[in-house]
């Protein structure tokens, strides 16, 4: 399977996951795009060497997982993205930063491996998020979402558009690559011969196919925006998750819970 | 380039997302005006759609081993002008955000910035429609010239347009309080990896534009669509080419980070900058002491008549550009003269059959 077909893959699966019905999914999507910023917001805004704090910030993640029962390990190739450029900027802290801030026994810990490591939280917590948030709502929930936020409706329609037409586009892209590749076996990509005429001529069907689409869509009654169904209103449960959600995420955020219940197990004199 | 959630503090991601805003904004607004607007979304949407799968094709380029990918905001704002073709790239980032984790929900509008404000808006209206509007090369017949001003400006507006987006990721992780590494020698790190990226992006880019624009010449913005003879001769790829290097080896070794190289600081350290860390070692009176050093030495202060990439016994800026101008020149001069020899060669070995 080339790269460009394990992307269409991972298209449909998180179109697989956004059809699943479960308490999170029928919740308005409005709310669960709010509770993701809030959370995300809240989870980077903690201090560099605060990772005691920050450890207790994977319980919305955690219990989300749970109630959705979408598997953990779904969103863990996906970190394929975010950390190489999170390590290439964390890395260097454990060799400028060496305080040691920690001494466990004979293992002294510098500041810059905590940096570090609060950084890799940060990225993974807020990637589990954003996954949880696109594998419990559909693209067309999240639209519908902007569109209640106000943002205009040339863009909504632009971004539904984009979506249905890039796994139209994938899959072109996807059996173009493989009869290239058959035709030049041993090949690692595309020859710098056939770099215009490669792209250049799905690019040349693509301007056609947009015409076409055009006309079609001004048979059915287009006029620069979609129709759209009246929205459902915001139901009670939906304001009851927003608010419990918030309300968890503020308490995670300020109340130094890890130390608390450290304290209560082990007593420091 | 894609910035992570991780990588930002809360406040300068909100100053990112105003930016983007804005700029979104402005765009809305403008493209609202045009009255062939709803005409133009299909094709928004689907040349979005090409290029997020264009991104994908891996170009291998000659003689490395690796492979280069397409630049998406140049090759959207020549096909669809700087609003359209920037509204467009900034779905395409919501879309890898939301389904490919590339960069993060709150990072989305410093992504948004650093990759299709300066790649659609900058590149655009400082690099692409001046060159495409300019009288230069009118004597070389439109096609060939066209052909020239395409490359031109789509290998430049991608070096400097990703110069911007790399010198923006260094300052936002930097105001973010993320990173211990200085603020210098990230910059020193960050700008020639994405020198060398843009100068592989625009080459793949131009191929694409100048594929489009010999089949389907209206399709670019400010493009003439009355071109006659012509395919672009060697000797017009030449010029392009002495003149893409000659900006890049004159304007940006301008831009070339005035703290030492990596191994240099490792060595050396900087005392001015406050690294204590070096190796203690003296600059001066580093290395083998020995008459054929000190030989050597003389030789070389003798023929580098360009001291660390400026006149000797001067600092300033002319220096380091002539020097980056002389540079790429005698790298030229040497690639002729080993063509020279080997087409030499060729031709007592044919001569000799």
């Amino acid at each position: 399977m080339n790269q460009v077909s394990r992307a269409l893959t991972e298209f449909q699966e998180m179109d697989a996951l956004a059809a699943m019905d479960t308490p999170i999914h029928r919740l308005h999507p409005l709310v669960k795009l709010l509770t993701t910023v809030v959370y995300i917001f809240l989870t980077v805004s903690f201090d560099k060497y605060d990772l005691t704090g920050l450890i207790p910030m994977v319980l919305y993640p955690a219990l989300l997982f749970s109630i959705t029962g979408i598997p953990v390990g779904t969103c863990f190739h996906k970190l394929r993205a975010v950390v190489p450029l999170v390590c290439a900027v964390g890395i260097v802290n454990p060799f400028l930063d060496r305080e040691v801030l920690l001494q466990v026994g004979a293992l002294s810990v510098s500041g810059g491996v905590i940096s570090m490591l609060t950084l890799m939280c940060k990225g993974i917590f807020a990637l589990m998020a954003s996954f949880l948030l696109i594998a419990t709502t559909s693209m067309d929930a999240i639209c519908m979402a902007l569109r209640k936020m106000h943002v205009p409706g040339m863009i909504v329609t632009l971004l539904l558009l984009t979506y249905r037409y890039v796994s139209v586009m994938i899959e072109e892209v996807s059996v173009m690559t493989d009869a290239y590749h058959l035709r030049a076996p041993g090949q690692k990509g595309i020859h710098y011969r056939a770099w215009g005429s490669f792209v250049g001529q799905l690019l040349l069907r693509s301007m056609d196919r947009a015409t076409e689409l055009y006309q079609s869509m001004q048979l059915r009654g287009f006029q620069g925006e979609f129709s759209y169904v009246a929205a459902p209103p915001l139901r009670g449960r939906d304001w009851a998750y927003f608010c419990g959600m918030a309300a968890g995420c503020l308490a995670l955020r300020f109340v130094p819970v890890a130390e608390l219940l450290g304290g209560m197990v082990i007593s420091v004199d | 380039m894609h910035m992570a959630d991780a990588l930002l503090a809360p406040a300068v991601a909100g100053v990112m997302y105003a930016a983007s805003a804005a700029a979104v904004g402005v765009s809305v607004h403008t493209l609202r005006k045009d009255e062939q607007q709803p005409a133009k979304l299909p094709t928004m949407a689907v040349s979005a759609a090409l290029v997020f799968a264009g991104q994908m094709i891996n170009y291998t380029i000659p003689g490395t081993g690796s492979s280069g990918h397409l630049c998406g905001g140049m090759l959207l704002s020549a096909l669809l002008g700087p609003q359209a073709g920037f509204l467009s790239m900034a779905v395409i980032l919501t879309i890898q955000c939301l389904f490919f984790a590339d960069g993060g929900l709150l990072a989305l509008g410093a992504n948004i910035w650093n990759m299709a404000f300066y790649g659609c808006f900058v590149g655009y209206y400082l690099i692409w429609r001046p060159i495409m509007h300019s009288k230069w090369l009118s004597g070389m017949g439109g096609k060939a010239a066209g052909r020239v001003k395409i490359i031109l400006a789509s290998i430049l507006g991608c070096v400097v347009t990703l110069q911007l987006g790399a010198f923006s990721v260094v300052i936002e992780t930097s105001l973010s309080g993320i990173t211990e590494l200085p603020f210098g020698t990230f910059l020193a790190v960050m700008q020639p990896i994405h020198l060398a990226i843009g100068l592989v992006e625009g080459l793949i880019t131009s191929a694409v534009l100048v594929f489009v624009w010999e089949a389907r010449p209206e399709l670019l913005q400010d493009v003439q669509t009355s071109g006659n003879s012509g395919r672009c001769s060697v000797r017009t790829t030449l010029i392009v080419l002495a003149v893409a290097a000659a900006v890049v080896g004159g304007g940006l070794s301008l831009l070339a980070s005035g703290n030492p190289d990596g191994l240099e600081w490792s060595l050396f350290g900087n005392s001015e900058a406050g690294y204590s860390e070096n190796m203690g070692l003296d600059e001066d009176s580093f290395g083998v002491s020995s008459d054929a050093a000190d030989t050597a030495a003389s030789i070389q202060g003798w023929t580098a008549f360009l001291p660390d990439y400026a006149f000797s016994g001067s600092d300033s800026a002319l220096g380091t550009s002539v020097s980056g101008l002389v540079g790429a020149g005698l790298v030229a001069a040497v690639a002729a003269a080993i063509c020279a020899i080997g087409g030499f060669f060729r031709k007592k070995k044919s001569s000799a059959k």
